[in-house]
């Protein structure tokens, strides 16, 4: 059995990081190459929305992604006030800019399709609204992370905000939810869509791969910058080959 | 019974803290009066737009000031060094806590309820929906008090701690802002309010079991 635990000190996870950057890169780029492929070239063309479909390889992974970051930061959250862990706040914060750029992304890419699809950039339909509101929820978590000088202070503050934010986020959608029907306000609905193709969705499937590879990628060298940054005193930072090299 | 006597300490010693400077109970009333009163000079004075609006805009201007009163909640206490005694009591700091929000929303929220009647007044809303909106803010508001608490708390000590509140709060009254307007639009419609209601109590219950845990954490890491 592994010890997890051993992994779970900074000096130890830096070089083991350093050793999983370059796969995840690989996997993330491998997987982007043959999920666009799919994306572009293979897939059929959408019988009712022309080639205009083709954003969902990137927006509904990036959905995905933004979600599912959420509630990793959640449990990293709950990893570092349980065990007072000084790696789970550092992979918390390497993880909040990632997951605040896919919500970004998929409302983006949202409104450029929805532009010729619906007539419209935006509709107040209760999945856009409420990824609206995760992306406030990231945007709140960075603020009050970046607010608090002491940073082990600011991991547990931002630990105890996104386990707040995690147990609210099926609240708010399901309030959202209730509150679109009762409008009646979104004429479209996207769950009324055709049943896809499945071209289609392994092309999404390998796309929502590739962004995880490469969100794993991006977290493991922001944790680095952070330990870098953050234990720069210490001895093991010191006897680092790459830091050695560049005194 | 010890507990209760500490947490009617708490709440006493709070209310009368506010007794003594009363300006700042007044400020955060007059800002939801003023707020609610420019809306119909922004938006125009017809009687049918403004009773369609008028349960969302006087949820919002009761967010907003509910969001100003956040501030006092602990600010004061952690610069003289209270809140540090209060953690340090043998009483748990979450029943301190939760009679400091229970205040909070005596000073901020139940002002806000009964004024409402007055400003539905302006907006033309008919006396059966002023009712059902005075208890959706009767319920409402001790929910805003709760999650505001957990803000205010998680903010202490940080930089821009006031407009960080409203960043972090904000989006957490969501569901508080759709139940409690959307009671008082549904009975407007002919809907009945009830569905609406009951959801909010339930929110209501659920923050009262678990806000006043979450803020007492976030106190204790500010306090470290």
């Amino acid at each position: 059995m592994i010890n997890w635990f051993k992994f779970s000190a900074p000096s130890t996870f830096y070089p083991l990081a350093g050793k999983l950057i370059p796969i995840f890169w690989t996997l993330a780029a491998l997987f982007a190459a043959v999920g666009l492929y799919i994306g572009f070239f293979v897939a059929p063309t959408d019988a009712q929305q022309g080639e205009g479909y083709r954003i969902i390889f990137i927006h509904v992974p990036a959905s995905w992604m933004s979600m599912f970051i959420y509630c990793v930061m959640a449990f990293w959250a709950l990893m570092g006030l349980t065990f007072q862990t000084r790696l789970s706040g550092m992979m918390s914060s390497a993880l909040a800019p990632t997951g605040a750029l896919f919500a970004f992304l998929s409302l983006w890419t949202g409104a450029l399709w929805g532009k010729p699809m619906w007539g419209t950039w935006w509709v107040w339909d209760a999945r856009l609204t409420s990824e609206l509101i995760l992306f406030f929820l990231y945007l709140g978590y960075m603020a009050l992370h970046a607010a608090i000088d002491d940073p082990r202070r600011a991991d547990r503050a931002g630990a105890v905000l996104s386990l707040v934010g995690v147990v609210n986020v099926p609240i708010i959608y399901f309030s959202v939810t209730w509150w679109n029907t009762l409008h009646q306000g979104a004429s479209v609905s996207l769950t009324k869509s055709p049943s896809m193709a499945s071209t289609m969705l392994w092309g999404m499937l390998l796309m929502a791969l590739a962004f995880w590879a490469y969100t794993i990628a991006v977290a493991l060298m922001r944790a680095r910058s952070i330990m870098l940054e953050r234990e720069g005193n210490t001895e093991w930072v010191k006897h680092l080959p790459d830091v050695k090299e560049a005194v | 019974m010890m507990l209760l006597s500490a947490y009617v300490a708490a709440l006493r010693r709070d209310l009368l803290l506010v007794m003594r400077r009363k300006t700042e109970v007044l400020t955060a009333l007059f800002f939801f009066v003023i707020v609610t009163t420019l809306l119909p000079l922004g938006i125009g004075p017809e009687p049918d737009l403004l009773r369609k609006i008028a349960p969302g805009a006087m949820w919002i201007a009761a967010l907003l000031a509910t969001l100003l009163g956040l501030q006092r909640l602990f600010a004061a206490d952690h610069a003289d060094g209270t809140l540090e005694q209060m953690a340090l009591s043998p009483e748990p700091l979450s029943i301190l806590v939760a009679g400091k929000i229970t205040a909070h929303w005596l000073v901020c929220g139940l002002p806000l309820v009964l004024l409402a009647p007055v400003i539905g007044l302006q907006f033309d809303l008919p006396t059966d929906a002023i009712g059902v909106l005075m208890l959706s803010l009767l319920i409402g508001t001790p929910l805003l008090s709760l999650l505001g608490a957990i803000g205010a708390a998680l903010t202490l000590g940080a930089r821009g701690s006031a407009l960080l509140v409203s960043l972090l709060v904000l989006p957490l009254y969501v569901p508080t802002l759709i139940f409690g307007a959307g009671a008082v639009e549904s009975h407007i419609a002919g809907l009945g309010a009830a569905g609406h209601l009951y959801l909010l109590s339930a929110l209501l219950v659920l923050a009262a079991a678990f806000a006043p845990w979450a803020t007492t954490a976030a106190l204790r890491i500010s306090l470290e």
